[in-house]
């Protein structure tokens, strides 16, 4: 894992996580030639895949030939060194994985599960698209979205604020300003 | 009438059993009385159930009105004394939702406080856990406040049977007013999704009833743009929730007594 194999290329890792439950189309998706060869066009050198309770195992590829490394997992207790590594991240459109990336600073790609019967989710990602903070996708478009993503156009996300409401909850119930 | 106070006084709550007690004895008598109704003896009965039934249902009805019109109105008295505090969290997105928001509420004003997930949630109790640790790490302090850590039956799972589900649904009420009884909040917190409601319904009901009041706040998720979700919309058209946040505009727009706070996350 680290640079002892004489490369001076640095490693630019692609995060795929799908969250606490299973996201298989969007696993297969990310794991066709098409998706993989552009990444790596693109000067991505890993692709690490969360897979949770999928039953499509990816193909893991150790890189030599100078295609992607592929590596995959099901579950860790915490996600967060994963996309503190990472250089893209393509995430399930939970909102849990969506901020804690978006407070990170790093480039994103929701792709939406079509399948889930109620896809209040799809609200959340395409707002948050349709002002410029990631980029929206469908298993079926990533492959568009990848080839014709421009990074440059994103805006970083500013952090929200929990402070207006606690202030009107301490206000209702009667307590001092302060 | 029990008013909006914080500390009701002991004896305040028997009236009002009382009065509950009633309305059920004379709905029986009326069908009682509609079943035998060719009985010429009884035909002189309707008339004072009636006006009895009819006192007594506007009486409610004046009640529930009456604790949804102070439900909405903010407490005019000052006080720096704790409310004991009710939390529900809803498992992912929900539990980081609230626990981002506990996080610049003062602790030390909402104590003690009550953690409430559903019993499938594995993940909420840790993380609130966690974070409890974390306030009192904070403090300096190990003996202070302590915090309660509570699962609660659901009442359906996902892909569970609509047959079982009945069962499991009363089982599930019994639960949550136990729970309520043990508890006894002051405040609700609450962001969805479904557990909160079984929870919020009985203090509601605890309310009208002049057992307790508790005000009940419910965050609504920012993963909801356009609409509110399913607890979203029975806690605002029932008029459950003392106040109903969320996140974006437009959700105002469409809900216009819901208030708008901006994201949270």
């Amino acid at each position: 894992m680290d640079d002892s194999d004489g490369s001076l290329k640095p490693r630019r890792i692609v995060f795929v996580t799908v969250g606490t439950t299973s996201f298989d189309t969007l696993v297969r998706a990310v794991d066709t030639h098409e998706v993989k060869e552009e990444l790596s066009k693109r000067g991505y050198t890993d692709l690490v895949i969360q897979m949770g309770r999928g039953s499509y195992i990816p193909t893991t590829s150790s890189g030599e030939d100078g295609s992607l490394n592929v590596e995959y997992f099901t579950f860790s207790s915490s996600i967060a060194d994963n996309l503190k590594e990472a250089s893209l991240v393509i995430s399930h459109a939970g909102s849990g994985s969506i901020f804690e990336t978006l407070r990170l600073g790093k480039p994103l790609i929701v792709v939406v599960n079509e399948d889930l019967m109620d896809n209040h989710q799809s609200e959340l990602a395409e707002e948050l698209a349709e002002r410029k903070h990631l980029f929206y996708a469908r298993p079926q478009t990533l492959y568009n979205i990848i080839a014709t993503m421009n990074l440059d156009t994103l805006i970083p996300y500013e952090s929200g604020d929990a402070v207006p409401v606690a202030k009107l909850i301490n206000r209702f119930l009667g307590f001092p300003d302060d | 009438m029990i008013g909006k106070k914080r500390i009701k006084t002991k004896n305040s709550n028997k009236p009002r059993f009382r009065q509950s007690f009633s309305i059920f004895r004379h709905s029986e008598t009326q069908s009682v009385s509609s079943h035998k109704g060719n009985n010429p003896c009884l035909h002189r009965m309707p008339i004072n159930v009636l006006i009895i039934v009819t006192t007594v249902i506007s009486l409610v009805v004046l009640r529930i009105l009456y604790v949804v019109y102070w439900s909405s109105k903010p407490f005019r008295t000052k006080s720096t004394k704790p409310v004991s505090t009710l939390i529900i969290l809803g498992s992912g997105g929900h539990t980081a939702e609230m626990l981002n928001l506990l996080a610049v509420l003062q602790a030390n004003r909402l104590s003690p406080r009550h953690y409430i997930a559903a019993a499938t949630d594995n993940m909420s109790l840790q993380k609130a856990r966690v974070f409890e640790d974390s306030l009192a790490d904070k403090r300096g302090d190990q003996t202070g406040e302590t915090a309660q850590f509570l699962q609660i039956y659901r009442s359906r799972e996902v892909g569970q049977s609509y047959v079982t589900s009945v069962g499991t649904t009363i089982f599930a009420i019994a639960h949550a007013l136990l729970l309520m009884m043990k508890i006894k909040p002051q405040v609700i917190l609450c962001n969805g999704p479904g557990t909160c409601i079984p929870l919020c319904a009985i203090a509601f009901f605890f309310k009208v009833l002049g057992i307790r009041w508790s005000s009940i706040f419910y965050v609504e998720s920012i993963a909801r743009v356009k609409r509110l979700s399913l607890s979203g919309i029975i806690l605002y058209k029932l008029h459950m929730a003392d106040q109903l946040f969320v996140q974006w505009p437009q959700l105002q727009k469409k809900y216009p007594r819901a208030q708008y706070v901006g994201c949270l996350m």
